[in-house]
């Protein structure tokens, strides 16, 4: 968004491409139609609104709702809304795709009831509901945040159980110095935790061992380790996080070159200063080309630079007006390396135990992928041959994270290339595919 | 299968929108997706799988199609992609689609 808005007032024609039905991506999701609403959704998020205000420009047309399936050489944008696929061209493309939630697979996660923190976020912003009875498990900065909001709308958590360890917060302790670069994002952090405690949210911590069942009203039975013996909690909704990762099925698909942010744990595609990526005309910005969160102002960076390279600024003003957006990123990452370091996902969610669903388009479990491994399969493409892991709708978001921890197992520092991503990245109707005019043969 | 919705729901505005799930009027406030309305509808499932295990909405990104209902006869439909409109006929998924366009006589 910020992005659209400094290149079009720097004099371009934008054409901006959101699958979501109205601007503010996840972050400030539905920020714009919750101005006088939600306030329990906090200070942070409304101001976000700003965002979506300097859209409001002539140079600015916004598709929401459109979904890019395609990128070829040019650059050239295959993008379908309402059911109808067009090609666009343009000197310059942004690829700004956000972030997902890491998949969080234990025994019983595919169960009506389990279900992302961020998803039931997402239900708070776009539909004002509030979790009913829930548990909150996992580790990272968004459970607290999300723990807080769901105190302040009425409707708070029963439990907090949190799976970091206080040897990993004393490891991470390193990092603080730094962090205190992103010092008002530290204090928001402890606020979030002070109002948790005065709400008496009970908080279980080094917890281990998730397992979820139905019980027979329909609820969940969430069963784990914590404080040395087993536990039980019966919830209406068991919302899992484990931090979030770039979504990067299109910056694959379209070439871009990637590598793996071993303390990120993920992949992500390789840019420049700024944002310029080894293909010619792609860019990339936001939480897609690597976890910095809402205030890392990456997509200024690669406006001005677009508007450099456009012929519409020197380089030397395209620096000049870079420096603040440059402090406010350094801000931003300077305390990632603490957040990592202290809320980093267990091993146990990295490659969970045999009787866990890892693909849940196809059902594939980790005991039949540990199997195709010691049976010589290699790499992403050789386990989605050989059982479908990877094969379904999803096409590989919910289950290549795992399935990379499962490869790597025993092994942490053995190359893994990313998995390849193909379009179309998104599944399109066959009749969609063949009304469009010029259709282009996939290469091989 | 009645399943209680696993969230409550503010009476923000009056508005709201009809629909029918398998056949069963249904309402829902104004302005949101089928899987939201799903969920603030029951805590059951709204798909099995082709081993019949219960599915619901589970990311609302857009991300992990466990949403796929049928909307209006097409079937593999993402509920959270889509926006719930007045008189829209939505149909709880079992199984694999046949490639007759979500008819199952």
């Amino acid at each position: 968004m910020s992005a659209a808005a400094v290149a079009a007032r720097g004099g371009l024609q934008v054409l901006m491409l959101d699958e979501q039905p109205q601007p503010g991506g996840q972050i400030y999701r539905s920020v714009a139609e919750n101005r006088r609403k939600r306030g329990y959704l906090g200070q942070a998020y409304a101001s976000g609104a700003d965002l979506v205000d300097a859209l409001d420009h002539p140079g600015v047309t916004l598709q929401s709702g459109a979904t890019v399936w395609r990128l070829d050489k040019g650059p050239q944008v295959t993008w379908s809304r309402g059911g109808k696929s067009q090609t666009t061209s343009a000197a310059h493309v942004l690829l700004a795709t956000g972030a997902q939630e890491r998949p969080v697979p234990f025994p019983g996660w595919t169960l009506p009831g389990v279900m992302p923190a961020g998803a039931a976020q997402i239900l708070m912003k776009t539909a004002g509901m509030l979790p009913k009875d829930a548990v909150l498990a996992g580790s990272g900065p968004l459970l607290y945040l999300i723990a807080a909001q769901m105190i302040d709308a009425g409707s708070p958590p029963q439990a907090l159980v949190e799976t970091q360890t206080s040897t990993q917060m004393l490891g991470a302790s390193q990092h603080l110095p730094r962090a205190l670069f992103g010092l008002p994002t530290l204090l928001k952090g402890l606020s979030l935790i002070a109002k948790i405690r005065k709400a008496d949210v009970p908080r279980y911590t080094a917890a281990s061992g998730f397992h979820a069942t139905t019980a027979e009203s329909g609820k969940v039975d969430f069963s784990f380790r914590a404080g040395g013996r087993d536990q039980g909690l019966t919830c209406g909704l068991l919302l899992t996080h484990q931090g979030v990762i770039p979504g990067t099925h299109i910056t694959r698909a379209a070439g871009i070159a990637h590598h793996w942010n071993a303390a990120q744990g993920a992949f992500q595609p390789q840019y420049d200063l700024w944002g310029a990526t080894d293909q010619p005309g792609l860019h990339v910005a936001g939480d897609g080309a690597g976890i910095g969160g809402a205030e890392a102002a990456a997509g200024e960076l690669a406006a001005l630079n677009i508007l450099c390279r456009s012929g519409r600024l020197s380089s030397d003003t395209r620096n000049q007006r870079a420096a603040r957006a440059r402090a406010a990123l350094f801000r931003a990452r300077a305390i990632r390396p603490f957040l990592d370091a202290a809320y980093p996902p267990p091993a146990e969610i990295l490659a969970p135990t045999d009787n866990t669903i890892v693909c849940r388009c196809e059902e594939v479990s980790a005991g039949a992928i540990r199997q195709a491994i010691r049976e010589g399969a290699q790499g992403h493409r050789q386990i989605k041959t050989s059982l479908r892991c990877g094969m379904g709708p999803c096409q590989g978001r919910m289950c290549d994270a795992t399935l990379r921890g499962l490869l790597s197992e025993g092994n942490a520092n053995q190359p893994i290339s990313p998995p390849r991503a193909r379009s179309p990245i998104k599944p399109i109707a066959l009749g969609e595919l063949a009304a469009l005019s010029h259709p282009q043969e996939e290469p091989a | 299968m009645n399943v209680a919705s696993r969230f409550r729901t503010l009476p923000e505005t009056g508005d709201c929108v009809q629909f029918t799930l398998d056949g069963v009027p249904a309402t829902a406030p104004a302005g949101v997706t089928v899987a939201a309305a799903l969920l603030a509808h029951s805590g059951a499932w709204t798909r099995q799988t082709a081993q019949g295990a219960p599915r619901t909405a589970y990311c609302m990104m857009g991300v992990c199609f466990d949403c796929l209902v049928e909307v209006d006869g097409t079937p593999n439909t993402q509920a959270c992609m889509t926006l719930l409109r007045e008189g829209m006929t939505v149909r709880r998924q079992t199984g694999l689609r046949e490639l007759n366009g979500g008819q199952r006589d």
